[in-house]
């Protein structure tokens, strides 16, 4: 099939973007959506031209690199997938796609549809870890961990860390992914001990990197490639409250 | 006369590293603080590696070239993580991990080292537990294991399909807060091109600002690799797409030795190659193989859509082939017996390079909610990728390169040649001999991470204490950072009219035809010369647009695939020196009369270790003969 592309092109984070069109021929419908980009830089570097930046690494799902707003859709539309895990079977021919970097105010855009996610990691320094050293761990049987509550743990911590939510929610709010990790920490024993520590640094970052607040528009949990919960915010705000009131440890 | 020395300590393997650990030099905490550790990579290797040092009080600078330390290729790993626990009560023990490794290795690995990290495996699930890895468990909330392939006990803990993201969270939420307590400095989009060596020790790497295009120094008191494995040489792989081997090529070429380099792990069930543009191959767990069953039409050409294929006209070769172990043989096996049937005209799919995996049989006995309950994730992952409901079709599969087992060679302190040089992870030549086992490799990253590199790497900081940090300005440094634009720069100039992945897909082939799943002498001589006269093509006719001052994606990988050529030339000489077959690597000219691979324990029960001499030399073979007291050699059969 042949495809319209309308793509955000901006040479540097300082510069002005613009949309660009493009147009590929050939496309197969068991390509994925990446493989569709790689397709047309192929074409544009034969034609002397410069070719379309963008980030992605596993391209199964599970990295967290690739990140692009399809058709007004972070990773495009499918469900619970992310942009690496969409096929142009889902296209037809003659279609138009406008492709886009994830717009938010502290995720600056780099080049083209590469943006610094950078704010991430520093929210995870803020707290997102338990304090362990290496060398101090008890017998991991030590602290028998409720089935149902590993399991939702694990659900929390299946988040990949892309993006999507910021880029979904109209106030660019980061509270999904805080909130996904904050559970999953404080839903297990090991790290329940500094729950409330936890909750109050990593929200107090989000803030102050400029992420807007939740008005619990859901918007983030229908675009998650991995289908984190909203509940997860609900249980972050109530550790926040009670953390808030009592003085933390 | 080989240089190489292992190190092994003396005294009975149980005792080994008990003994040396007691014996190791220290440095008191208030040195630590003086002396500096560079870190190249963030995986399930380096993140740990790093945190530990931290936490120890050394200072510590990490590097990946992925935007965010948690995106390193550890990520996706699905299956498990190994640890001799006998959680089970089902007779495991260190002693069994360490022969089921040797074994699996098809003793081509030393005993010291695997015997280690046998040892420390279970404090390994300790420590990443008590990082807040959400490990299954039982209803009594205990934890959870299964069974993995090669083994007779269940040790492998896992997090569903995701284990590798899970414990690699563990370990990067550990880096983030060493980076908050200003313990670690994190530079992530840097790709390493240089090491630097003063007076003949590693002290420092030269790295490209990926953002800006800066050529940045970075000086240390030692520098540890743990940049991964190299299986993206053949373009189409399971691993990331961005994985490389340049990190540990540089290190090559300033002086440490190569280990195994062909040895490569072909996996046998991966979603086959679809169409031209495809850039990556998604790995099917082998835990599929428990109730899927594997076959190709008897016929040649038979167009039929396979349910309409009968029973009598299927071919299910490993049963036929493998009675005993059927469909559960062990990896390398199942991959060359898929190759075979392909070879001869036997494969199905539009390109004739897949056989099914079908699970008709196991739906109809176990209903399809029992089956969904196995493999609920790996269908859903298949059916995204292809379109296709393996309840209701089988799956079509064929092997790909995913892991590999050669690397940086290194000694028990797992120093490579170059003193204060430490690889770690997939990117030393390891614990696995000619074959990993599955679950073995986060067990054996993490484990380097954790609990080894941290002890082996004070031993030799202890007598660096008094060597001040090297300035940056010296010529070691300077040299480095010309070296490296220089290189850039000529990429650059080139103009050609071809991408380079156009260059890395063509290499890919030549690899995985002549260097992959089966090998011959003839075949290998003819890729040397094929690898050869593409490298030449490639200096005068790449193109790689844009310019070095700003983020330029074809540069980085130029880089890549230009270390892709030597090291392709290193790994078809290292399969032409060794004549036997063994584990993954497979010389037709050594097979039993069944077509199985024969050892040839006389001749190459040894490590071989390249050393390179310069661009158009010979590198030289170096033999660190490895010795089994503790484990009785056998040949493999799975008859
Ligand atoms: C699909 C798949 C599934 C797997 N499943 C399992 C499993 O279930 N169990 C198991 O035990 N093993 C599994 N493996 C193998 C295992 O995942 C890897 O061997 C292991 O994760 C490698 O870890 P590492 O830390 O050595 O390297 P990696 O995780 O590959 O990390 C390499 C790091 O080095 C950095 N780096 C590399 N080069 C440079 C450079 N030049 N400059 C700067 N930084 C650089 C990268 O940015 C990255 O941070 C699987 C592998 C694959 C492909
Ligand atoms: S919560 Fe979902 S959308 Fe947000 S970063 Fe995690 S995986 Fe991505
Ligand atoms: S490339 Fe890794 S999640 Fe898409």
């Amino acid at each position: 099939m042949k495809i319209k592309l309308n793509i955000w092109k901006q040479s540097n984070a300082k510069s002005k973007g613009k949309f660009e069109r493009f147009e590929l021929d050939g496309v197969d419908e068991e390509m994925s959506f990446l493989e569709m980009l790689d397709a047309l830089n192929e074409k544009l570097i034969g034609e002397n031209k410069e070719p379309v930046a963008f980030e992605h690494d596993c391209r199964e799902g599970i990295c967290g690199s690739c990140g692009l707003y399809i058709n007004g859709h972070p990773h495009g539309t499918g469900s619970e997938i992310g942009t690496c895990q969409l096929h142009m079977r889902e296209f037809k021919d003659g279609d138009t796609i406008t492709v886009e970097p994830w717009r938010a105010q502290s995720f600056p855009v780099l080049k083209d549809l590469i943006v610094d996610r950078n704010a991430f990691d520093k929210i995870m320094a803020a707290g997102g870890f338990v304090s362990v050293d290496a060398g101090q761990a008890p017998d991991a049987n030590a602290n028998l961990v409720n089935k149902n509550k590993a399991d939702k743990a694990f659900d929390a911590a299946s988040c990949i860390g892309c993006g999507a939510c910021v880029a979904a929610c109209k106030n660019s709010s980061a509270m999904l992914f805080v909130a996904a990790k904050a559970s999953q920490l404080s839903l297990l024993p090991q790290g329940k001990v500094e729950a409330k520590r936890r909750a109050l640094n990593m929200v107090a970052k989000m803030d102050e990197l400029g992420f807007g607040s939740c008005t619990n528009t859901g918007a983030c949990e229908i675009e998650c490639p991995k289908g984190i919960s909203i509940e997860y915010i609900g249980q972050l705000n109530r550790e926040y409250l009670s953390a808030s009131f009592s003085e933390a440890e | 006369m080989s240089k190489l020395d292992a190190k092994i300590p003396e005294g009975p393997l149980s005792d080994k590293w008990t003994k040396y650990k007691a014996s190791m030099k220290l440095v008191s905490p208030n040195n630590r603080k003086k002396l500096d550790i560079i870190v190249v990579g963030t995986g399930i290797a380096g993140a740990p590696a790093a945190a530990s040092l931290a936490e120890m009080g050394y200072n510590v600078k990490v590097f990946c070239f992925q935007d965010s330390a948690r995106r390193a290729h550890s990520v996706a790993a699905q299956g498990g993580i190994n640890a001799s626990r006998n959680n089970k009560n089902d007779g495991d023990s260190v002693y069994r991990l360490f022969y089921d490794m040797i074994k699996g290795g098809d003793y081509r690995a030393r005993e010291a080292n695997v015997y280690r990290v046998a040892e420390v495996s279970s404090d390994i699930i300790d420590q990443l537990t008590a990082q807040g890895v959400p490990f299954a468990r039982e209803y009594g909330g205990t934890l959870a294991n299964r069974t993995f392939g090669g083994v007779q006990v269940s040790r492998t803990f896992y997090a569903q399909g995701q284990t590798g993201q899970q414990v690699l969270l563990g370990a990067y939420s550990a880096l983030k807060r060493q980076v908050a307590k200003g313990k670690i400095q994190m530079l992530s989009r840097q790709q390493m091109l240089e090491l630097v060596l003063v007076d003949g020790k590693a002290k420092g790497i030269v790295t490209r600002n990926l953002v800006s295009g800066d050529i940045e120094s970075h000086a240390a008191h030692a520098v540890v690799l743990a940049s991964g494995g190299y299986g993206t040489i053949y373009y189409l792989s399971t691993l990331a797409v961005n994985s490389n081997g340049s990190a540990a090529w540089q290190a090559y070429k300033k002086g440490a030795f190569f280990g195994n380099p062909s040895f490569v792990q072909i996996h046998p069930t991966s979603i086959p190659v679809l169409n031209d543009y495809q850039a990556k191959l998604t790995l099917m767990s082998e835990s599929l193989r428990n109730d899927g069953r594997i076959w190709v039409p008897k016929s040649k050409d038979d167009k039929r859509l396979p349910n309409e294929i009968p029973d009598e006209e299927r071919d299910y070769y490993l049963e036929r082939r493998y009675p005993a172990f059927g469909n559960l043989v062990p990896r390398d096996v199942a991959a060359r017996a898929a190759k075979e049937r392909c070879d001869n005209g036997f494969g199905v799919g539009k390109t004739g390079l897949a056989v099914y995996l079908d699970f008709r049989d196991a739906v109809k006995k176990q209903g399809v909610k029992a089956i969904q309950g196995k493999y609920g994730n790996l269908f859903d992952l298949y059916q995204k990728i292809t379109g296709d409901s393996p309840y209701e079709t089988p799956m079509m599969i064929y092997p790909a390169g995913h892991y590999t087992m050669g690397g940086l060679w290194v000694d028990y302190n797992l120093m490579t040649t170059i003193p204060g040089l430490f690889a770690i992870g997939e990117a030393n030549f390891s614990d696995h001999g000619a074959n990993r086992l599955g679950a073995s490799s986060l067990m054996q990253g993490a484990g380097d991470g954790y609990f080894i590199l941290p002890y082996t790497i004070s031993n030799y900081l202890a007598d660096e204490i008094t060597t001040p940090l090297p300035s940056t300005d010296i010529p070691e440094f300077q040299e480095a950072v010309e070296n490296a634009k220089m290189r850039l720069q000529k990429f650059l100039d080139i103009k050609g009219t071809k991408s380079i992945t156009s260059f890395h897909k063509r290499l890919g082939k030549i690899m995985w035809d002549y260097v992959g799943m089966s090998r011959n002498e003839e075949g290998l001589k003819k890729a040397i010369e094929l690898i050869d006269q593409l490298q030449k093509e490639f200096w005068v006719d790449v193109r790689v647009p844009g310019k070095l001052d700003e983020i330029n994606q074809e540069l980085e990988k130029a880089s890549r695939v230009a270390d892709f050529f030597e090291l392709a030339k290193l790994m078809a000489i290292d399969a032409l020196n060794r004549k036997e077959s063994c584990g993954a690597h497979f010389r037709e000219e050594s097979q039993t009369e069944g077509g199985e691979a024969q050892r040839i324990d006389k001749d190459y029960s040894y490590v071989s270790a390249w050393e390179y001499k310069g661009n158009d030399k010979d590198p030289v073979l170096h033999k660190e003969t490895l010795t089994f007291d503790n484990i009785e050699v056998k040949v493999r059969s799975y008859k």
